[in-house]
């Protein structure tokens, strides 16, 4: 073997590498973390029952009811369809608030989800308070909110999408999330 | 907006200022750096050239 | 395929240093005014966000500095394959002084996002597919620097870098489009989609005006890195000799 034919074989085992390397790491991600579960998914059975999980929706307006007496906080989460009660002890993160897009880790006890940990998303829109304001007054804001419940953590993993992780244009909407 | 309200930044002040602190020194120093690479580089090389010319010298001799 | 042969002419190590010389100064200048136009809208004239507050401010280093850190890496792997193919030195050095600046950029965007995420989301990290990638770019930096660091010939570093750099490539497509491909706790883009951006004009302005910013220092930063060292690999040079000779002391 050639010194040029050895170098060439060192390119060749890089390549190679990487590439089992990233595609693992592209198979741990389809596994674990691009997934949570819509309410429509926990309540069709296919949540994990033994150990904890991901949920992921939006809080539902006027289901927030706060504990006087102690950090607990329960409320309702949807994925525009289904919606599924939350329980979570602990501090919350500042942007979460009803209507606004969650995610939050735990184990399903009694039919409610026991958050050990809740995570707020946001969208990728920017504006001033007053134009927010004015959005809504003028009603577009409403258009907003539909395309809001279009986002993928509302549309149930399973339809139109037999693989959660993998580039479903038609089912998850580019751009969202 | 009063100077201690904009310090504040909304009460986001911690998060706020450590970001564009650590902006600051990280890319200050990643622009100053070199300045003194090469101040180092040139002495360096200076002392090898002069070593080269009394070597070549003392060959010649 | 050739290139034509002003391009190494004007790529010799020689004419680099002395035209480099020349722009700096340009670059750096142009640098801070858009830096300080940059910070001043991004902090006093910029509104507050509807939802987030103040704390969107950090949006304004953040979002540049991940820009940065992708737009580097191709400068990289694209000068890395110059280099390589049509064995131009500057190429190959151009490609090995970006990798500091391209991994504290990488590393700036990593931190701040995180101090972004703790009073939004909730947490400073979490292993998302979007976090999760540029944290493999940083990976990818410091194992370019690590492989130049380690292989004292520059012919044969370059030639080791620039495979890793093309290999690495594939990186950044997957960082770009993470956010649509996986759900992810970190949103989607906001600019650079086809439509129109969803930022309102008064905060995006300053938000390009920092990119620019971000760019132009870039281009000063990587061509005072680039002189020291040319300096220091043609150093058994006529030219060389003479520049170090004419330095004051």
């Amino acid at each position: 073997m050639t010194a040029r034919q050895k170098r060439m074989m060192f390119v060749a085992m890089l390549v190679a590498g990487i590439g089992v390397f990233i595609s693992l790491i592209m198979m741990a991600l389809n596994e674990n973390i691009n997934h949570f579960f819509s309410p429509t998914e926990i309540l069709e059975g296919k949540a994990p029952v033994d150990h904890s999980f991901r949920i992921g929706g939006l809080v539902v307006t006027g289901s927030v009811k706060r504990d006087p007496n102690s950090l607990r906080i329960d409320f309702d989460l949807t994925d525009g369809a289904k919606n599924y009660p939350v329980i979570y002890e602990g501090i919350l993160p500042d942007l979460f608030r009803e209507g606004q897009g969650i995610v939050a880790t735990g184990i399903i006890k009694n039919n409610v989800f026991i958050a050990e940990e809740v995570l707020a998303k946001h969208d990728e829109n920017y504006m001033p308070p007053e134009v927010a304001d004015a959005l809504k007054k003028s009603g577009k804001w409403s258009e907003e909110n539909i395309e809001a419940m279009k986002h993928p953590e509302n549309v149930p993993v399973g339809e139109g999408n037999p693989y959660p992780g993998s580039p479903a244009s038609e089912a998850r909407p580019a751009g969202a999330l | 907006m009063s100077p201690s309200e904009f310090f504040h930044m909304g009460g986001y002040a911690v998060y706020v200022w450590s970001s564009y602190g650590l902006a600051l020194v990280l890319l200050g120093w990643v622009l100053i750096s070199p300045v003194f690479t090469k101040k180092s580089i040139i002495k360096e090389l200076k002392m090898k050239y002069r070593q080269q010319e009394r070597q070549r010298q003392e060959d010649s001799r | 395929m050739k290139l034509p042969a002003i391009v190494h002419k004007f790529s010799s190590p020689k004419n680099f240093y002395t035209m480099s010389g020349k722009m700096i100064p340009w670059f750096m200048w142009s640098f801070l005014i858009t830096l300080f136009a940059g910070l001043y809208y991004g902090l006093f004239v910029a509104p507050p966000d509807y939802q987030q507050g103040e704390s969107y401010r950090i949006m304004y280093i953040h979002v540049p500095a991940a820009w940065m850190s992708m737009f580097i890496y191709m400068v990289m792997a694209i000068s890395a394959s110059v280099g390589l193919i049509w064995r131009i030195k500057t190429a190959d050095l151009m490609a090995s002084v970006s990798a500091p600046i391209g991994a504290a950029f990488t590393f700036l965007a990593l931190v701040t996002g995180s101090l972004w995420g703790k009073p939004m989301w909730g947490t400073y990290w979490v292993w998302d597919a979007r976090l999760t990638s540029e944290l493999i770019l940083l990976f990818l930096y410091l194992g370019f620097i690590a492989l130049q660091a380690a292989i004292e010939d520059p012919r044969n570093a370059a030639r080791a870098g620039a495979v890793l750099l093309i290999v690495g490539v594939v990186n950044i497509p997957i960082i770009h489009y993470s956010v649509e491909w996986w759900s992810t706790l970190h949103q989607g883009a906001t600019v650079g989609k086809f439509d129109k951006p969803s930022m309102h004009i008064s905060m995006l302005i300053p938000l390009l005006v920092m990119a620019t910013s971000f760019k132009l220092y870039y281009a000063a930063s990587v061509l005072m890195r680039a002189r020291g060292e040319i300096l220091r690999r043609e150093q058994n040079t006529r030219w060389v000799k003479e520049v170090v000779e004419n330095e004051s002391k």
